[in-house]
């Protein structure tokens, strides 16, 4: 596999991310799918547990971690990034040494009802005040009162975290951050889409590595110039024709959180039967967090942030899975059944009934590598494989 | 062309010898826990009952789950398309092949001999030969006699929990209080067979309905299947060497 160049960028853009976090005079832990424009606005610093999840599980320490949370009593069944989060808290350190102690808590409960319990835990450990962004789930379509409801806790957490912070919101600030974030989610939403050539100049791997930027930087100049750096690597690749994998004979989708600590060998048993995932679900889902350029930002965020991935019903979620199979114009889907997420891959079976191509659902964890049976995985990609 | 299969599963080794469409014959034996010197000897075993060397051979394919230990094989195909392949083979207007092993079981949707769709067990023995072999143990029976015996019986008895350990529990508890033996296998029998059309119902069930696998052998989950479809289905003559079977036959094409 071409390793694309911007990831050695992306690399010490997060390394200075996580030291400035060490640093920051006031920060909040804050759930993937929450409006962290809100708090690039008021200059709080935010911290993702969830992106440092994905970190352990990329070096492949994922059960080490839960191992701690598990001996205090938390259920093997619990999320893992929960696990593994409350784990590295109850060990005092991580790979990078931990995260800083929070200032105050910030959970959404958009993507899943776990990180509420979650925030719930680290707001008793830390002793420190928690708000809970709380979405009304959106089974069919999205209505004025789902918008209203969520618009007024906008407003009730920007008075609490000013009230926390002594800080005051600007207006201007948060328009500019809002802004920015509405820029960096078009420039990555162009990288993902330049998978759709043939043959693809990057693959989920590629996407899932760089990645973070994206989740915890949006509202930042950071993400924007990131970004613009890594369309221009892959526009280059375009126009010179340049292939992610050795040979590309199929086009795969991926579903799910990635498999963080096998994320070298998936890439590696793919490109060796000359099958390449071009794109996935998982990123592709923050290329929705975009801001209207609407007059009101705080109506504008209710929406984006309401409609969110994981969210919406089924039937939603099969549509949009079309829409990226067409889009990408893949061959297949690999769904990953991710004993972790609950909400994510409820229903799979479901919608792979709905999907417009075959697909295929292997079991495994995004960071609990004890539960990863690699013949099993094997045998299922394989047979599908020949299959198509 | 001369071909061999080779299947090596979970407690099975599998070997079929193949010129063009004719099965000149074949061999099963348990796996060792080495898999490389059990594929070896199963080939030589084999080739030697048909009376041929190595050298008459043309290609050797290997499947089954251990089928990367099989160094010498000239290719390796996933179980699920070769008992695809050796199912059409010996019944050509399959649609449904139902594959029941030692440690896993699958569901596939076939036309022609390729593989439309298909569904794998989950992680756990439940629903698979193994199964059957531990309630077998419990019960003290040989597992050749559980399938006639289970069609013997005057009732089903319920075998609610999932879980082998916790089923084994049951059937215990059965035993204890004085159920008899032939009740308490059609159960078990029944509880395979739920598990299996369960999983069947995914991938959607298109006559002609063949079974293969080593668990094809035992009657009971044979009726017990067919009792939950309703209608009857297919158990070629010898339904183990059907993973074998595919392999040689796709040695042919490939
Ligand atoms: N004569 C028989 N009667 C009933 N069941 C049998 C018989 N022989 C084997 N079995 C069943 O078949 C299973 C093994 O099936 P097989 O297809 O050989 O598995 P694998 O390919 O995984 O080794 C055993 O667990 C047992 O339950
Ligand atoms: S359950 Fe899923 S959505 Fe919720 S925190 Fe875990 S991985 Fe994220």
């Amino acid at each position: 596999m071409k390793r694309l160049r911007i990831s050695e960028k992306m690399r010490e853009l997060m390394t200075g991310y996580y030291m400035a976090g060490m640093q920051a005079e006031c920060n909040a832990w804050i759930t993937s799918g929450a409006p962290v424009e809100l708090l690039h606005a008021l200059d709080v610093y935010p911290v993702y547990p969830e992106n440092h999840g994905a970190l352990i599980g990329a070096t492949k320490l994922g059960g080490y971690y839960c191992e701690f949370a598990e001996k205090n009593g938390f259920s093997r069944d619990l999320c893992s990034y929960a696990r593994c989060d409350i784990g590295c808290v109850f060990a005092g350190t991580s790979p990078i040494g931990g995260l800083p102690k929070p200032t105050f808590l910030f959970a959404c409960n958009n993507i899943c009802n776990t990180v509420v319990k979650w925030y719930e835990v680290l707001s008793r450990i830390f002793k420190v005040p928690l708000f809970v962004l709380d979405m009304p789930f959106i089974r069919k379509e999205l209505k004025d009162c789902h918008l209203r409801y969520v618009e007024e806790q906008l407003y009730d957490f920007i008075s609490f975290a000013e009230r926390v912070t002594d800080r005051k919101l600007d207006d201007a600030k948060l328009r500019d951050v809002v802004l920015k974030s509405m820029e960096s989610v078009e420039l990555y939403s162009e990288c993902l889409r330049t998978a759709a050539n043939k043959p693809s100049p990057m693959t989920c791997f590629d996407a899932f590595v760089n990645m973070a930027p994206i989740v915890c930087l949006r509202g930042t100049d950071h993400a924007v110039s990131f970004y613009k750096e890594m369309k221009q690597e892959l526009d280059e690749r375009v126009k010179e024709g340049v292939s992610a994998i050795e040979r590309e004979e199929i086009r795969l989708l991926w579903d799910n959180i990635p498999v963080w600590y096998r994320l070298k060998w998936f890439g590696e048993f793919f490109e060796k039967r000359n099958a390449c995932l071009v794109a996935d679900t998982y990123t592709n889902a923050w290329s929705g967090f975009k801001v209207s350029r609407g007059e009101d930002v705080l109506s504008g965020m209710a929406e984006v942030y309401t409609v969110s991935y994981l969210n919406i019903g089924m039937e939603m979620t099969a549509e949009i899975i079309n829409k990226l199979i067409d889009l990408y114009d893949v061959d297949g889907v690999v769904m990953h059944s991710n004993r972790s997420c609950k909400p994510y891959s409820f229903g799979q079976y479901e919608i792979q009934k709905k999907l417009s191509v075959p697909s295929v659902i292997i079991e495994a964890d995004m960071v609990d590598e004890r539960v990863f049976s690699e013949a099993q995985v094997v045998t299922r990609l394989e047979a599908f494989l020949e299959m198509l | 062309m001369i071909t061999v299969g080779i299947d090596i599963g979970s407690i099975t080794a599998k070997c079929v010898v193949l010129e063009d469409t004719r099965i000149l014959g074949y061999k099963i034996s348990r796996v060792k826990p080495n898999l490389e010197v059990t594929a070896k000897e199963i080939l030589a075993e084999t080739l030697s009952f048909v009376g041929l060397k190595r050298e008459d051979v043309g290609r050797i394919v290997a499947t089954g789950y251990g089928r990367n230990m099989v160094d010498f094989a000239d290719k390796k195909i996933t179980e699920i398309s070769c008992h695809a392949a050796g199912a059409c083979f010996l019944i050509s207007n399959a649609g449904t092949v139902i594959d029941i092993g030692g440690q896993d079981s699958k569901v596939i949707a076939v036309e022609n001999g390729k593989v439309l769709d298909f569904v794998m067990n989950d992680k756990c023995a439940a629903g698979t030969g193994r199964f059957i072999e531990v309630m077998a143990a419990a019960l003290n029976l040989r597992i050749e006699d559980v399938g006639s015996l289970a069609v013997k019986a005057t009732k089903k008895l319920k075998i609610s929990s999932t879980c082998t350990v916790f089923a084994e529990t049951e059937v215990v508890s059965y035993i204890s209080s004085g159920e008899k033996v032939e009740n308490i296998v059609a159960g078990v029998c029944d509880a395979i067979a739920g598990r299996i059309i369960a999983m069947a119902n995914r991938v959607g069930i298109r006559r002609e309905v063949v079974l293969t696998g080593g668990v094809a052998k035992n009657l009971g989950v044979k009726r017990a299947i067919e009792e939950r479809l309703g209608f009857p289905v297919i158990v070629p003559e010898e339904p183990q060497i059907a993973g074998a079977l595919g392999a040689a036959v796709l040695g042919q094409k490939a």
